[in-house]
C-alpha cells in the first residue's frame, strides 16, 4: 500500500507534537512554580525587562505611528464617501486599541523579543553553560527561563499601549493635520465612542494573554532546543512563527468572548 | 583505609535503551586526597561515567556512592547539596558569556552563601590569584583565550573548596603553555584543597605524569587500572596500544567491510 | 552596562507605558465620565424596544444622564422590562416619561428621558409609568402606505 509510509509518517509526527505540547505545559507549570527567584531577586527580572521590553521600544513606537497615519489615510477615504468623515478619530481609536495595538505589538514583540530569547537561551545549552549551572547547584530553570517569562508578560501590554497611543497620535497628524478633519470632533467623537472598561481595559487583557503566549514559547523553545548551531536557529525559527499563529489563534477566540454578543454587556 | 572513599562506583551499568549499554559492570573506588583520569577513545563511556558521579544520570543497575551517598536515591534538594561539594570543570570552561571574569568566579558565592560583598570580593580575587587570572578580573569571556577561560572556569569550580573537582576533558584544544599551567593547576589544587580529582582525558603523554591512579576504559568496560607506571608495563593490549599510539591491536585500524577485492569487482566473473 | 542604568531605563520604560494607559484612558476613552460615580436604578415598560440594547445611553436634553443595565422580557404582561442606572447626582420627578430614540436617522437607539413636573422625585427601585416605545420601521412604512391609500381613495370619491 502506497500510502502506508506518508500516513505512518503523518501519525508519528502528530504523536511527537503532542508529546511535545505535554512536555511544554508540564516545563510551564515547573516554571511557575520555581519562579521565586525571578521575583524576590526582582533585579533578574528588571535585567530582561530591559533587553525585552526597552530595546523593543524603536520598533514598537516607529510601526505605531506608522500604523496609526496609515489608519487615518485609509479611513478617511472611506469615511468621507459616506460623508461620515468626522468618525475618523472613532475609527482609528477603536481599531488600534481593540485590535492592532494587542495584536501588531505582539508580532513585534515575538520577532524582536521573543526570538532573542530563545537564541539566547538555546545558545546557552549548546555551549553547556546550562549543565554548568546545574551541576553548580542553581536550578537554570529558576534562574535563567523564569526572569525572561515574567519579563515578557510585563513588557508585551506595556508596549500593546504605547503602540495604541502612538498610533493614535499618527492618526490625529495625518487625520486634523494633515487632511484637515476638525479637530473637535475628532477628538469628542472617539471619547464618546470609546469604553474604558470595554475597549481598552479588554485590550489590556488582551495583550497579557499574548504576552504570556509569546514568551513561554521562546522560552521553551529555547530550552527545548537541539544544542547545535542549525538547532538553535530553528528553534528561533519555531518560535517566531508559532507565536505568530498563537497570537492570531487567540486573538480570534478573545474578540469572539469579549466584543461580540450584543448583550454581553 | 579507615575513610570510606569519595566516589565508590560499584558494578553499575548504564543505557539510554536496553538495546545499547554505554557501560557495562563498572566497578570504580576512589579513595580521598588523590588525582585520578579515566582514559579510553571517543565514546567508550567516561563521560558518561562522570555524569553519574555527577548525579545527572542514574544507573540502570548498580549503586554510584558519592561522599557517602547514593546519587541515585536523591531528591532534587539533596542532591543539589551534594553537588555544592563538588566542582566540575567542563570541556571549554562554560563560561556565563554575560557575565564578567570576576561575576562568573563569584557566581557560586552569591547563589549560595549570604556573604557580604567584601568578603566575596576576597574570595574570588583568592581563586583568580590562584589560577594567575586575578589581573582579568575585569574582563569579557568573549575577551579571553581559550587557555585562560578554561582556567577562569577552573577558578569558578573550586569557588566553594569542593571535596570532589571532577574536568571533562581539560586539555581539548590547549596549546603546550597553557596544557603545562593546567596540569600543574589541577595537582596544586588538589592538593592544596585536601580534595580529590577525576580527570576524563585521552591525552597519555600529559596526564600519565601528574596523576596518581589511571583507569583505562574501553566499550564500556575498565580494562585496567592502577598507578601510571604499574599499568603501562602491565602488557594489556588495548592499554598498549592507548599508550603506544599504535595503528593496530586491541582496535582494530579496519571498521568492518566485506572484502576489499568483491568491493572493487575483482572477483567479478567474466 | 551596569545595573544603575538598566533600572533607570526600565523606570522610564514602565512609566511611559502607564503614561500611554492614561492617555488613552482620558483622551481617547470616555474614563471622565462616571465610572465610579454612584449611582440608582428605575425600572421601565415598553411594549417594544427596537434596537435598544444594554448599556445604551440615557440622556435628558440631549445629555447622558445614565446606561441601560438590563433588558428582559416580562412573560407576565408581554412587555419589554428595562433597567435603567442613572447618575445619582440627577434627580428626575416621578411622572418623567421615557421614550426609545434614534440617534440621527438609521443610528443607535437609547432612551430619551423628559422631566414632568411633580414635586416628588423618583427613587432606586421605582418605575418609569410613562414610556413610549420604539419606532419599528415597517409599522411606519405601512402606516405611510395605508395613510396614503385613504388619501388616494378620498381624492378619487371626491371627483
Amino acid at each position: 500500500m502506497a500510502l502506508r509510509e506518508p500516513l505512518q509518517r503523518l501519525g508519528h509526527s502528530m504523536t511527537e507534537r503532542i508529546l511535545r505540547l505535554g512536555f511544554a505545559a508540564r516545563f510551564f507549570a515547573y516554571m511557575l512554580l520555581h519562579s521565586g527567584t525571578a521575583l524576590r531577586r526582582f533585579h533578574l527580572t528588571i535585567r530582561e525587562i530591559y533587553f525585552a521590553g526597552v530595546l523593543s521600544l524603536i520598533i514598537i513606537l516607529v510601526s505605531g505611528l506608522f500604523v496609526g497615519m496609515v489608519l487615518a489615510l485609509q479611513g478617511y477615504e472611506t469615511l468621507q464617501r459616506y460623508g461620515s468623515s468626522e468618525a475618523l478619530g472613532i475609527l482609528v481609536a477603536l481599531s488600534l486599541v481593540r485590535e492592532l495595538g494587542p495584536v501588531v505589538a505582539g508580532l513585534l514583540f515575538a520577532s524582536r523579543a521573543g526570538s532573542a530569547i530563545t537564541a539566547e537561551i538555546g545558545l546557552m545549552k549548546a555551549t553547556e553553560q546550562i549543565a554548568a549551572m546545574e551541576m553548580m547547584a542553581v536550578d537554570p530553570i529558576a534562574r535563567v527561563v523564569a526572569p525572561r517569562f515574567w519579563a515578557g508578560v510585563i513588557s508585551m501590554p506595556l508596549l500593546a499601549v504605547l503602540f495604541s497611543a502612538m498610533g493614535i497620535f499618527g492618526g490625529y497628524l495625518v487625520g486634523v493635520q494633515l487632511i484637515g478633519v476638525d479637530e473637535g470632533a475628532f477628538w469628542s467623537q472617539m471619547q464618546a465612542k470609546v469604553d474604558f472598561r470595554n475597549d481598552i481595559l479588554n485590550g489590556v487583557i488582551k495583550s497579557v494573554v499574548f504576552g504570556v503566549a509569546v514568551t513561554w514559547i521562546a522560552v521553551f523553545e529555547g530550552y527545548d532546543a537541539q544544542p547545535t548551531a542549525e538547532g538553535v536557529s530553528s528553534a528561533t525559527t519555531r518560535t517566531v512563527v508559532t507565536s505568530s499563529l498563537a497570537i492570531l489563534a487567540l486573538d480570534f477566540v478573545l474578540t469572539a468572548l469579549m466584543f461580540t454578543g450584543g448583550n454581553a454587556g | 583505609m579507615s575513610q570510606p572513599p569519595i566516589v565508590d562506583i560499584d558494578r553499575v551499568s548504564f543505557g539510554y535503551d536496553v538495546a545499547r549499554p554505554v557501560l557495562h559492570d563498572v566497578t570504580v573506588r576512589m579513595p580521598q586526597g588523590k588525582v585520578f583520569a579515566i582514559m579510553g577513545q571517543s565514546g567508550c563511556g567516561k563521560t558518561t561515567l562522570l555524569r553519574i558521579i555527577g548525579g545527572a544520570l542514574r544507573p540502570t543497575s548498580g549503586t554510584a556512592r558519592v561522599l557517602g551517598m547514593d546519587v541515585a536515591s536523591l531528591d532534587t534538594g539533596e542532591l543539589y547539596a551534594l553537588r555544592r561539594k563538588m566542582g566540575m570543570l567542563f570541556q571549554f570552561g562554560a563560561l556565563f558569556t554575560d557575565l564578567s571574569v570576576y561575576d562568573n568566579v563569584a557566581f557560586p558565592l552569591r547563589e549560595h552563601t549570604d556573604l557580604p560583598a567584601g568578603v566575596i570580593r576576597d574570595l574570588v580575587l583568592l581563586k583568580l590569584e590562584a589560577v594567575g587570572l586575578r589581573g582579568a578580573a575585569q574582563l569579557k569571556p568573549s575577551e579571553l583565550s581559550g587557555g585562560m577561560a578554561r582556567r577562569v572556569a577552573l577558578a569558578r569550580a573550586i569557588a566553594l573548596d569542593p571535596k570532589l573537582i571532577m574536568y571533562d576533558e581539560p586539555f581539548t584544544a590547549l596549546d603546550p603553555i597553557s596544557l603545562g599551567v593546567v596540569t600543574r593547576l589541577i595537582r596544586r589544587l588538589n592538593d592544596s584543597l585536601g580534595a580529590t580529582s577525576i580527570v576524563v582525558t585521552h591525552d597519555v603523554a600529559e596526564t600519565l605524569p601528574f596523576v596518581d591512579h589511571v583507569f583505562f576504559m574501553a566499550d564500556g568496560r575498565v580494562v585496567a587500572e592502577g598507578p601510571p607506571a604499574e599499568v603501562v608495563r602491565a602488557q594489556v593490549p588495548f592499554v598498549t596500544q592507548f599508550v603506544h599510539g599504535s595503528l593496530d591491536g586491541a582496535v582494530p585500524f579496519h571498521f568492518p567491510a566485506p572484502a576489499y577485492p568483491a568491493d572493487l569487482g575483482l572477483d567479478a566473473k567474466a | 552596562m551596569n545595573r544603575a542604568t538598566i533600572d533607570i531605563w526600565v523606570g522610564a520604560f514602565v512609566a511611559a507605558g502607564f503614561a500611554g494607559l492614561l492617555f488613552l484612558a482620558l483622551k481617547v476613552g470616555n474614563m471622565a465620565s462616571f465610572s465610579l460615580d454612584k449611582t440608582y436604578d428605575v425600572q421601565a415598560k415598553f411594549a417594544n424596544i427596537g434596537g435598544l440594547k444594554p448599556r445604551a445611553p440615557i440622556k435628558s436634553a440631549g445629555v447622558v444622564v445614565g446606561r441601560v443595565s438590563q433588558i428582559q422580557f416580562d412573560n407576565q404582561s408581554y412587555e419589554a422590562n428595562v433597567t435603567f442606572t442613572i447618575d445619582a447626582q440627577y434627580q428626575f420627578p416621578r411622572d418623567t416619561s421615557a421614550k426609545i430614540l434614534t440617534s440621527g436617522l438609521l443610528g443607535e437607539q437609547y432612551v430619551g428621558l423628559e422631566a414632568g413636573g411633580d414635586s416628588a422625585m423618583l427613587k432606586s427601585g421605582e418605575r418609569v409609568r410613562l414610556t413610549q416605545s420604539a419606532v419599528v420601521l415597517e409599522n411606519l412604512i405601512s402606516q405611510f402606505l395605508f395613510n396614503k391609500a385613504a388619501e388616494d381613495k378620498e381624492a378619487k370619491d371626491k371627483k
